[in-house]
């Protein structure tokens, strides 16, 4: 165990990679020289070299499609999306490409490509660089995508996905690079795709989330003397834990969902329709959904903070949910006019 | 996917002129015959079709090593079978048959074929040009001499991946060779319209490499072109734009019957077809005669029928093949 912040576990399970299969690239904008704008790769460079540790244009479109071409032909590329926004003008080479190369190909043609982004609001970076977008990659059957929730999250699903034969999006909350943890490196640090973690036991409530959102639930669930929460960390998000969630839900009788994204078309609307419709019948309440409401995300920090859900939110929304059995309002439901 | 043929008619096109002319004439007629299963209503969907481009396919394939990587557009029949690509495994594919080259489940755009290099091609006009350098980064990171091509349309020169394609194999000094298939349309309009230069070829000055404008209509001309822009590139020495000016005899796609085509047009560019051109000149050099260019109609013809015929018998692709290989396995 190494006591490590997020951004180093993210560079350590690149550099891990690299040292164990000379096919791993690594490229993107300001990632080589500089290691990073968020020191996601400080110190590639100076020990795999020029040729697999690569400073692009600013250019997503060049260089994810040109991840496409090199997984297609047997390296395994990492490419860094800076902020995921990013990620819109290149779309098309994610969604369209990579994650039909193996379909189209009868299998002939498998695509490893890993495609890592920070995510999230937080910091401070207005709304064109705050948001999670991972919807974008949620209707594009061939993707797998993954969201990471701390150092040892980073370090071992990040493996999985450069390992995996398929195309995986990372998506890395930029709040938490800075965040410290213990971290498991080596073989057995690594976590599997599609499986998702228990963080934390309780009898009375399930609550699911991801990214930088697991420690605000584990923050409320621990602040709480009223119920037990059982908190699940999905840490993927394509192709999710079904079987897990289910079971889970299936003994606490109560599914909390808390997303750092927009209500409307979030991922967490999946599992509610899922979970629901398998376990009508045997929950003892609706499944209540705990988002950021369908805003642009604000700038000024009193407002970026009121955007995501806290811990204090979550906390009072799910004592709602407990005393009434009725979902609550959301904190915004008296400006709903304005929202359509 | 190739039938264990497609080694054997890839070479036969790098070797030999009159194969190459052979490979031609099956493409011109492959072409009108797909364009004539569709307009009976026999096939599902939409095509785009290659008549009057063929010396471009086969000059890519004549001068490419199997090993090398190809990406290429939806309109790929005629690449495909210069690349050695049978006509049963591409007509399967349109037909959404079994035996198509992807098992019949991507149809007429998305031609495939491991052993001849070519990467799924793509329906998202200027997609492969980018993912060409990439196949290019493979060879560099590994260092072996192989090399990439990308081939484009001229109404893929507007869009963000080729300048980007182009200027990321530009700064890396990757082994790739751009070939853009002038062929005067972007989908259903004349490149004037969209573009403000007469050679694309021209755009290669931006990026610091060579832009090349090579006749299109010509057969000795795309493989002699294209094989020295893949020795500069197998040799270390970057990358090329080819611009290959040729000419689309068919509308975009099925639907289009291409009225917006000036008068005259067509009928310029049919005295230099580059069929009937190829086949005078191969019968005064003496290694074709009227004859032998008549027993090549016929066994194009009877290939065709036969593929056909055996397409024809094929299954269509099962619900269950509509379930395989959305993900390679872990």
């Amino acid at each position: 165990m190494v006591r490590m912040r997020m951004n180093q576990a993210v560079a350590a399970a690149l550099a891990d990679e690299m040292r164990e299969d000379p096919d791993v690239v690594v490229f993107g904008e300001d990632i080589a020289v500089a290691g990073g704008p968020f020191k996601t790769s400080d110190g590639l460079l100076e020990e795999f070299g020029p040729s697999r540790v690569r400073d692009t244009p600013i250019s997503e479109m060049g260089f994810l499609g040109m991840a496409v071409g090199a997984a297609a032909t047997g390296l395994r590329p990492v490419a860094e999306i800076m902020f995921i926004e990013f990620l819109g003008v290149a779309l098309d080479q994610v969604v369209t490409e990579a994650a039909k190369f193996n379909y189209l190909s009868k299998g002939a043609f498998p695509c490893p490509m890993t495609v890592r982004a920070s995510i999230g609001a937080g910091l401070g970076f207005g709304c064109q660089h705050s948001q999670t977008m991972e919807n974008w990659m949620s209707h594009a059957p061939g993707l797998k995508m993954v969201m990471l929730s701390g150092p040892q999250s980073a370090y071992g699903l990040l493996r999985s996905a450069i390992r995996d034969p398929n195309p995986v999006v990372v998506l890395e909350p930029r709040a938490l690079y800075g965040g410290r943890g213990q971290v498991t490196t080596g073989a057995d640090g690594i976590l599997p795709l599609g499986e998702s973690r228990r963080v934390r036991e309780g009898d009375d409530v399930t609550i699911v989330s991801a990214g930088a959102m697991v420690k605000v639930v584990r923050a409320a669930a621990e602040a709480s003397d009223d119920w037990s929460a059982e908190v699940i960390d999905l840490q993927t998000l394509i192709p999710w834990d079904r079987e897990g969630v289910v079971s889970a839900v299936r003994r606490t009788g109560r599914l909390v969902i808390v997303e750092e994204s927009p209500y409307t078309s979030g991922w967490g609307t999946e599992i509610a329709s899922y979970v629901g419709a398998r376990l009508f019948g045997e929950l003892r309440a609706p499944v209540l959904r705990i988002t950021c409401p369908d805003v642009p995300v604000p700038f000024g920090r009193e407002l970026e903070l009121r955007y995501m859900p806290n811990p204090g939110y979550v906390r009072d929304q799910i004592d709602q949910l407990m005393a009434t059995g009725r979902v609550p309002d959301p904190w915004w439901a008296e400006k709903e006019g304005s929202l359509r | 996917m190739s039938n264990g043929r497609g080694l054997e008619r890839r070479r036969a096109v790098s070797t030999d002129r009159v194969a190459r002319y052979e490979r031609m004439v099956e493409i011109r007629a492959f072409e009108d015959r797909v364009q004539g299963l569709f307009a009976q209503g026999l096939v599902h969907g939409t095509t785009h079709t290659a008549q009057g481009q063929e010396a471009v396919a086969v000059g890519i394939a004549a001068a490419a090593r199997p090993t090398d990587v190809i990406t290429c557009t939806y309109r790929g029949h005629g690449i495909g079978l210069a690349l050695g690509l049978t006509p049963e495994v591409i007509l399967g594919e349109i037909m959404g048959r079994e035996i198509g080259c992807v098992g019949g489940i991507a149809g007429s755009m998305h031609l495939c074929d491991r052993e001849l290099g070519l990467l799924p091609t793509f329906a998202i006009i200027g997609a492969g040009i980018p993912v060409a350098a990439g196949a290019a980064l493979t060879a560099q990171v590994r260092g072996t001499d192989d090399v990439a091509i990308g081939v484009f349309g001229d109404g893929a020169a507007n869009i963000g991946a080729f300048h980007e394609g182009l200027n990321l194999a530009a700064i890396w000094n990757l082994p790739v060779v751009f070939i853009c298939e002038n062929n005067q349309y972007g989908e259903y309009s004349r490149i004037n319209l969209t573009t403000p230069i007469e050679d694309l070829a021209d755009r290669a000055a931006s990026y610091g490499i060579p832009g090349i404008i090579v006749d299109g209509q010509d057969p000795d001309q795309t493989v002699e072109a294209v094989g020295a822009a893949l020795d500069v590139a197998r040799s270390g020495g970057g990358p090329t734009l080819l611009e290959m000016k040729t000419y689309r005899y068919a509308g975009h796609s099925r639907a289009d019957k291409a009225e917006y085509r000036p008068e005259g047009e067509f009928e310029r560019w049919y005295q230099r077809d580059p069929i009937n051109t190829f086949r005078a000149r191969l019968e005064s050099e003496g290694l074709l005669t009227a004859e032998g260019a008549a027993e090549i109609d016929e066994r194009v013809a009877a290939r065709l029928e036969a593929a056909l015929q055996t397409v024809d018998d094929s299954p269509p692709a099962s619900v269950d093949a509509m379930f395989r290989h959305i993900y390679a396995p872990v």
